[in-house]
């Protein structure tokens, strides 16, 4: 056991308190990036940066509807839950050079357990809401659950092995450990092909984790009305909205932490503040693209795929381009 | 009810048709194409009146629809608008007097904006949502010169 002080716990949840906030802020900023960069691509003109700043400030004064066959405390509850499961993801990872703020305390499997958590919310609300469309909309949630999270396991587990068979004496699966370990340097050629699988693999998964376009299913706005988020109003929406933005950084950093987690200050043989300073800006850029590419992009470039096309998918194509990765990196470990 | 100064800027409206000819509906959609961006106010569609700040409603009301819109305009949270895009929804156009309408739209629930037309031209409709706009504004107002705090 680790002796923690009363001092460091205080410590802590300031730090929680503040990562929470700057975590929203920037995921409200990307996601007006998003929508903004979406409507250039279209040529359009498109919202201000700071629109779903507005949307978020008018969501929180309108009316709550709570259906009457809804289950109320489940109703309302939800939106908290997700909200905050998301925000406990982002306690445990590492940003440019800063170590997460519990660092030791987990690892990236409980990033994957925690991952699920929101979804899993967002069924609960959608069968506690007590209308057909926001039941549709949960039941392919699940479905689609079910499918992405095989790849999304096998990357995570593949960039665990290879590092276990490298260094054998630490722990693999500290994010930490991951971050300041890039896969690319300990792998061969073949290996090096297997690790652009994985990271197609992740990127692929990525706007199913967000349900984006095209793996927006559960939400599908034009026949399930909203879907799981059909009942919802007011304040619980804008919960919604800061969990969607939460998870989009969310999981757009664990593409960074790992595949980039490169940092440019050695490059300028910075040290200190200023080196802390660098790594978060380059972190941000970094963060950016990786959100362009896998969500905006994808989103503007492509339309909604069906359920069942979703789910075939994610079992056989991307399952296959997973697993061919983990194999080729394997060999290339053998040979 | 509440109101600020950000609800203005971030409008979500729901489309709802109460036995339109689809002629107007299509000039709502088109004042979301590239041309005319409504997306560039912070107008969004949205798929539930839950959702929703405004409530664009066209065509006539036909008596079948008559209970819907009222239940769809109680379903959308406050603070709300109405806006009525169509000639037809505002006196029955070109249905006028017909024997299965229950009458114009403002007859079944409280209208704000009407926008005439049949249909309205993209710009007639962004204008409406921009007449929403003053009279959220001038409502705005009135609230706060007559809030007790002060
Ligand atoms: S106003 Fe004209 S275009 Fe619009 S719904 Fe009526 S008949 Fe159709």
């Amino acid at each position: 056991m680790m002796e923690v002080s009363l001092l460091e716990i205080i410590g802590r949840i300031i730090g929680a308190i503040i990562i929470a906030f700057i975590g929203i802020v920037v995921g409200l900023f990307y996601k007006g990036l998003d929508r903004k960069l979406a409507a250039k691509m279209q040529a359009r003109l498109g919202p201000p940066l700071r629109q779903p700043f507005l949307d978020f400030f008018k969501l929180m004064i309108k009316e709550n509807i709570v259906p009457e066959n809804a289950v109320p405390w489940i109703f309302n509850g939800v939106p908290v839950l997700t909200l905050v499961s998301a925000l406990t993801i982002l306690f445990y990872l590492p940003v440019g050079s800063i170590p997460p703020l519990l660092s030791g305390y987990g690892d990236v499997i409980l990033i994957i357990y925690l991952l699920t958590l929101p979804a899993i919310g967002m069924v609960i609300g959608g069968f506690a809401s007590g209308s057909p469309y926001a039941n549709v909309g949960a039941q392919r949630e699940m479905v689609m659950m079910m499918s992405y999270e095989l790849p999304l396991v096998t990357t995570v587990i593949s960039i665990g092995w290879k590092l276990s068979q490298v260094y054998p004496q630490i722990n693999v699966f500290s994010l930490e450990v991951i971050n300041n370990h890039p896969i690319w340097g300990l792998v061969g050629p073949l290996g090096f092909v297997g690790a652009i699988f994985l990271l197609l693999t992740l990127a692929v998964v990525t706007p199913g984790e967000l349900s984006k376009i095209p793996f927006d299913v559960p939400e599908a706005e034009t026949e399930l009305a909203g879907g799981l988020l059909v009942e919802y109003s007011g304040r619980n929406l804008a919960l919604f909205s800061l969990a969607d933005a939460t998870k989009t950084i969310v999981m757009a950093s664990l593409t960074i932490v790992l595949f980039f987690p490169y940092n440019i200050s050695p490059l300028f043989h910075l040290s200190g503040f200023l080196a802390i300073a660098l790594d978060t800006l380059f972190f941000l850029v970094k963060l950016f693209l990786v959100i362009f590419i896998e969500v905006t992009f994808i989103r503007v470039a492509v339309a909604r795929f069906k359920i069942d096309q979703v789910s075939f998918a994610y079992w056989v194509p991307i399952s296959l381009m997973g697993l061919l990765g983990l194999v080729l990196i394997f060999l290339d470990h053998i040979i | 009810m509440k109101l600020n100064k950000y609800f203005e800027r971030s409008l979500w409206v729901f489309h709802l048709n109460t036995g339109s000819c689809n002629g107007c509906d299509i000039e709502i959609v088109a004042g979301l194409t590239p041309r005319y961006d409504l997306e560039r106010f912070g107008i969004k569609l949205v798929g539930s009146p839950k959702h929703a700040d405004v409530l664009l409603v066209t065509g006539p009301v036909t008596s079948k629809m008559a209970d819907r819109v009222k239940r769809v305009y109680a379903q959308t949270p406050d603070p709300k608008a109405v806006i009525v895009v169509g000639t037809c929804g505002i006196s029955g156009g070109v249905f006028y007097n017909s024997y299965n309408l229950s009458g114009s739209i403002d007859k079944v629930i409280p209208v704000d904006v009407y926008v005439p037309g049949c249909p309205p031209r993209p710009e007639a409709i962004i204008n409406g949502v921009l007449q929403a706009w003053i009279k959220l504004e001038k409502l705005r107002k009135t609230l706060k010169d007559n809030s007790p705090a002060k």
